[in-house]
């Protein structure tokens, strides 16, 4: 094993030395951070397996401000890393400014599926269906009839996932009351394990037995605090149920890892254009391991896949936030 | 009579403190297995080694120039303007309503107008927390951070709510038409026969950044009004024994600091970005108080002390893109330099301080 690991390394060294002629993937993690314990901690955890799998190595870099989006960009592409790919929506304003730039790299945009350029591949998540699916499980495990919704920083993408939370909440009981805080307006929020854990808090003082958090690394603080305080919580993005076996109702799970893994298979001959991963795709979903089995009756399990499959088929829709910039179910 | 040359007070101390700085962060990256000589030369070469390089440097130091003046002009009275961070947000907000909703037939009128705008949106922020303090005495410390927050969230609602474009996930407002694009480096040297690179964002702000620092100098201490602001901060009530009202300092002093703060959105805002952005100031409000204690509140040293911090932010960058070195271990670089130039400063002044008392009782 050590010897196998040495000679990856010497393998990933040398390819590293050759510099452009391999074309390495290059990976641009937002402001986030790279070990989130969310979001671009999931591409990176895809990117990584990409490494483990084919023995390739790649650049990558954690943005420290808004300047370096555009910077971070040209330089990849000039050192002729392909595919570039991007973490974020905040990406894709640089990036109309630099694909064109760079006909021969082949970018991609994880979060964006509004460009309009022959080199991007974008990728957007029907998170609303993921989360409609755990607003379902959380209604239906709920004892008080009171479910809670902690954001991260509050921007439509947010907003977009609380939507389909509330949606889902209220199919199972129309009744049901929800109670949605954000965590603040700074890009702070995203990680604030404190905070989360003070707005969980004061969701369990209104009644809140059931806690939904979307809102990267200040989720750690919501689970926690569930947890501790004998309440059921639903982590985001990655599966989140190991962090507290049997407290953590299930995960919304947002496959940005699929999402780079096959990019940085695909390499240099990647498809472009606009791909949406809903739940048909296995874009989204919800989890289901060893840690929450007990907490998940069949009959929760029977409704959800019921609307899991009503969704694909078209038979049950849910609303985005984006459609009209508001929320059938939910005032924020 | 001061215990030591003044040329040793502005050069020696801060030299000093950033080559021990330097040689704290040079042991850091040691300890991570990394080079530090390797990671030194790339910073250099990454910052100050291009056009490329300078053209990221500039534009970092232009911010740091506006919020270091404003940082400094406050400390002149005596005053901690923390809130550099919300006064730039709100001349953000400034700068775009003066780019998207009036027509500009030249970049030059609307780089006056968003000048004078930013200045203002700056000025009214800083005005809050000025007043109270004047007449209510809340501690201005804690005023201005919590502006900061008032700011941040204001600025939230404005583009979530008002000034996104529809169908527009990206928190941030349109784009500025292309009438008030200020031209770049490369644009304003290529008619004189200099090459800049192209793909830099240091613009023409960075010229009015300089025209600020040359205004502040001329303020402080060549008017009545920047006496009157520098009596006040050695002594209040010596400056209300000559007659000098503490509140009008006060107010006058803030407003003036939240201007200069305000003024960094034509940097960030008009030149870089185009478009308003929710996290346009990125801490360049924070990294003013450094630069400001730095260069010690006077504008040739919150020049130099700007240039050092963009030269810290792009050759940071360059390690982030080229090396393993995690951008933690970046921001703990920048913070040793802050401590050691600011937090620390009496560590290096006392033992110096003997050092020049000895020398001349040894002359003596």
């Amino acid at each position: 094993m050590t010897l196998m690991k040495s000679l990856m390394g010497a393998a990933a060294a040398m390819a590293l030395t050759a510099g452009a002629a391999l074309a390495e993937p290059a990976l641009i993690f937002d402001l986030g951070g790279k070990f989130d314990k969310s979001f671009n901690e999931a591409a990176f955890n895809g990117a990584q397996r990409w490494a483990e799998e084919t023995g390739g190595s790649f650049r990558e870099i954690e943005l420290q401000s808004e300047a370096q989006r555009e910077q971070a960009l040209r330089r990849f592409a000039e050192a002729g890393a392909n595919p570039v790919i991007t973490m974020g929506f905040a990406m894709a304003d640089p990036l109309s400014a630099v694909a064109a730039d760079y006909p021969d790299t082949k970018f991609v945009a994880v979060d964006v599926t509004w460009l309009d350029a022959p080199n991007i591949r974008q990728i957007g998540f029907a998170e609303h269906e993921g989360s409609y699916l755990v607003g379902m499980m959380a209604a239906m495990a709920s004892k008080s009839g009171t479910v809670g919704f902690v954001g991260g920083m509050d921007i439509p993408l947010i907003r977009h996932f609380g939507c389909g939370y509330a949606q889902g909440a209220k199919a199972v009981n129309p009744d049901v009351k929800i109670v949605a805080n954000m965590t603040g307006t700074t890009p702070a929020a995203w990680n604030d394990p404190v905070k989360g854990s003070e707005l969980t808090k004061a969701q369990i003082s209104q009644g809140a037995d059931v806690v939904y958090a979307a809102a990267g690394g200040t989720g750690v603080g919501v689970l926690q605090t569930a947890a501790d305080e004998g309440i059921l919580s639903i982590g985001v993005d990655s599966n989140q149920n190991h962090l507290h076996p049997g407290k953590v109702l299930t995960s919304m799970l947002k496959r940005v890892d699929v999402a780079v893994y096959d990019a940085m298979k695909a390499g240099e001959n990647l498809e472009t254009g606009v791909f949406n991963m809903g739940l048909a795709e296995e874009g989204v979903g919800y989890a289901l391991d060893d840690n929450n089995a007990a907490l998940i009756s069949d009959e929760m399990k029977a409704a959800v896949d019921q609307a899991r499959q009503d969704i694909i088929d078209g038979k049950l829709s849910v609303v985005s936030y984006y459609e009209n910039d508001s929320c059938p179910a939910l005032k924020f | 009579m001061d215990k030591m040359p003044k040329w040793a007070d502005v050069v020696l101390i801060p030299l000093i403190s950033l080559i021990l700085a330097a040689i704290l962060s040079a042991l850091v990256i040691l300890g991570i297995g990394e080079d530090p000589v390797a990671a030194v030369n790339m910073m250099v070469s990454g910052a100050l080694g291009s056009t490329y390089g300078w053209g990221y440097t500039l534009y970092y130091a232009t911010n740091f120039m506006f919020t270091g003046l404003a940082v400094a002009v406050a400390f002149h009275a005596r005053l901690f303007n923390i809130g550099g961070e919300g006064q730039a947000m709100l001349g953000g907000l400034g700068v775009a309503m003066i780019c998207l909703y009036i027509p500009w037939p030249h970049w030059t009128m609307a780089l006056l107008a968003a000048c004078a705008a930013s200045m203002l949106f700056g000025a009214v922020w800083a005005a809050i927390p000025a007043y109270l303090q004047a007449r209510r005495g809340s501690h201005i410390v804690i005023t201005t951070i919590m502006f900061n927050f008032i700011a941040a969230a204001l600025l939230n609602y404005m583009l979530v709510n008002v000034m996104r474009p529809d169908g527009s996930m990206d928190p941030a407002s349109e784009r500025f038409p292309a009438a008030v694009h200020l031209p770049t480096l490369h644009e304003l040297l290529a008619p004189i026969g200099i090459s800049f690179s192209k793909a830099a964002p240091a613009n023409v702000s960075l010229l009015v950044a300089v025209l600020a620092c040359v205004v502040v100098w001329a303020l402080i201490w060549r008017t009545r009004l920047g006496y009157e602001i520098r009596a006040y901060g050695h002594s209040e009530s010596g400056a209300l024994y000559a007659g000098i009202s503490p509140f009008k300092i006060t107010m006058v002093a803030m407003l003036i600091s939240g201007a200069l703060a305000g003024l960094m959105a034509t940097n960030n805002v008009m030149g870089e970005a185009e478009r308003l952005v929710l996290n346009s100031t990125e801490g360049a409000g924070f990294i003013g108080i450094a630069v400001a204690l730095m260069g010690r509140s006077h504008p040739f040293g919150v020049f130099l002390a700007a240039i050092l911090f963009g030269f810290l932010y792009q050759g940071g960058a360059e390690l982030a893109l080229w090396t393993n070195i995690p951008r933690e271990l970046i921001v703990v670089i920048q913070a040793l330099v802050i401590l050691f130039t600011g937090a620390l400063d009496n560590m290096v002044r006392m033992p110096l301080e003997k050092v020049f008392l000895a020398l001349r009782k040894g002359k003596a």
